[in-house]
């Protein structure tokens, strides 16, 4: 589904990783992980499309990536009920059309059900729980695109509570079949439940399947392994 | 009140007041449509910028002796806006230092320009009133009078059509990105959905003024309400309701329009305030 080779990634024209080389395919669960200041917000933007790479290539077989940003200051600020922002996540659907029809609406709305809160659809966003926040956002991201997920440190800033309910969340998306992409910090989670992993170190670059990664050195730096 | 009225139905006898009053409505309508939108991805500035360019611009067809000067402040106060997003991208000059220098430099050019070139036996009475708006309401031509209707509907109407893009660039660009949208594009019309608003709304309260055309009706309706498309009616409302108070007030006690029109929205805005500190939120 994504094919990246090459890819150099920077900002101004500053190179700060080079020779990335990874892929992921349908049903995989991908973490990214790596220190801070190593380059991985970077190429999360790159890989979204917001800057563009200094060189290589990244083959999306899909226009459309469903994406759960982190969270602005601007949209925790924002007047807009929940439900006109799951529609929102609509838009590349819309093609050239003015307003969304009743399909964008029923998708919407499954989505909203899929995400179990129906019940907010009217509420609005700036006063929902940061784990209500984030079910919206994700349940946006299921509108753009119901094959892949990119989650950007979804976890950040929930209580351990709302953050084992989310990441349960996300592993019934991927056992319904939906391919996900996702950044964190958490190396619980990343053992627990991705397939593969890619670790931007300051030093080296890694990507393989989660058993290759525990093998790895890579997997001491993360804190996963002790070192022997 | 009876003397009130009768007076209201004296002027509204002259043909040009009514024109001020519906050209007044329509401006205070467009300026509010996006005033969320500003608020919210951090435009104001741009908004106060441009506002700026646009009397630089103002100066320079009073000098050449335009007879419709909004031929010539449009094109730069568009082209403008679309310099300012892009070096606001490019990230290289930091955008609000450059917005900064693009207004004080438009500003300082602007007011040289109208004293040395003037013809006027009153400088500093145009000056005032290309910056606080003054009557020049009350003064359109037909002509101006079309150009304005014509702008201001067309504003509306790409600002319903373009409707569900500009809530979700507002609302969060990247993720349009990310899903394949062009939000690039999206914020481009944005920014000149913006000069041209400004433009439009310096005929009614002056280029020092029009920002708060803009930004008062949103905050106002956002302070009380909770999702958007309530927001940019409410706000609609709020800012015609304000711009026909504010222009029949400055008929009726001869003030400056512009400036009353600006403090009816601030009136609402205190009371709107008010309403959300004791609802307690």
């Amino acid at each position: 589904m994504l094919e990246v080779k090459d890819l150099s990634i920077g900002y101004d024209g500053k190179e700060i990783v080079e020779n990335i080389n990874f892929h992921v395919r349908e049903g995989d669960y991908l973490c990214i992980v790596g220190e801070n200041g190593a380059g991985k917000s970077t190429l999360v933007k790159t890989l979204l499309g917001l800057q563009k790479p200094i060189s290589g290539e990244i083959k999306k077989e899909e226009e459309g990536i469903g994406y759960l940003p982190q969270q602005t200051i601007i949209q925790r600020d924002f007047p807009a009920s929940v439900w006109e922002i799951v529609l929102s996540g609509n838009l590349s659907n819309l093609g050239k059309k003015i307003f969304y029809g009743s399909k964008e609406k029923q998708r919407a709305k499954e989505n909203l059900e899929r995400m179990g809160i129906s019940d907010l659809k009217d509420k609005c966003y700036r006063n929902l729980s940061g784990g209500q926040q984030q079910r919206v956002l994700l349940a946006r991201a299921l509108c753009a695109s119901d094959r892949i997920l990119f989650l950007d440190e979804p976890v950040s800033g929930l209580d351990p509570k709302v953050t084992a309910d989310f990441y349960e969340l996300t592993e019934e998306l991927h056992k319904s079949g939906i391919t996900i992409i996702m950044v964190s910090h958490d190396p619980q989670a990343v053992l627990e439940y991705s397939t593969h992993i890619l670790h931007i170190g300051k030093e080296s670059i890694f990507f393989g399947t989660k058993e290759e990664y525990l093998k790895s050195d890579n997997a001491i730096q993360l804190g996963i392994k002790r070192e022997e | 009140m009876q003397d009130i009225a009768g007076n209201l139905q004296f002027y509204f006898s002259f043909p040009f007041v009514k024109y001020a009053l519906i050209v007044g409505v329509l401006i205070a309508l467009c300026s509010s449509l996006l005033g969320v939108t500003l608020v919210l991805k951090r435009y104001s500035f741009i908004g106060d910028g441009l506002s700026h360019v646009a009397f630089g611009a103002l100066a320079i067809a009073s000098v050449l002796k335009l007879a419709d000067k909004n031929i010539l402040i449009l094109p730069i106060t568009v082209i403008t806006a679309i310099l300012l997003l892009k070096t606001g991208q490019s990230a290289k000059i930091k955008g609000d230092a450059a917005i900064a220098m693009l207004s004080v430099g438009a500003l300082a050019i602007g007011y040289m320009l109208m004293n040395i070139f003037s013809t006027s036996s009153n400088v500093s009475g145009d000056v005032c009133s290309t910056l606080f708006g003054s009557t020049s309401i009350l003064t359109l031509t037909s002509d101006q009078v079309i150009l304005c209707l014509v702008l201001a509907v067309i504003m509306i109407i790409m600002f319903i059509v373009l409707y569900n893009r500009i809530f979700a660039v507002t609302f969060d660009e990247n993720f349009v990105t990310a899903t394949g949208g062009s939000a690039n594009t999206y914020n481009l019309l944005i920014a000149i959905m913006i000069a041209v608003i400004i433009v439009l709304g310096m005929n009614l309260v002056g280029s020092l003024l029009i920002s708060a055309l803009i930004i008062f009706p949103a905050l106002s309706a956002m302070s009380i309400l909770k999702n958007f498309r309530s927001v940019v009616i409410c706000s609609a409302v709020i800012s015609v309701v304000c711009a026909l108070a504010g222009i029949l007030i400055s008929i009726l006690f001869s003030t400056p329009v512009g400036s009353t029109i600006v403090i009816c929205d601030m009136v609402v805005f205190l009371i709107c305030f008010g309403i959300r500190k004791v609802a307690g939120e």
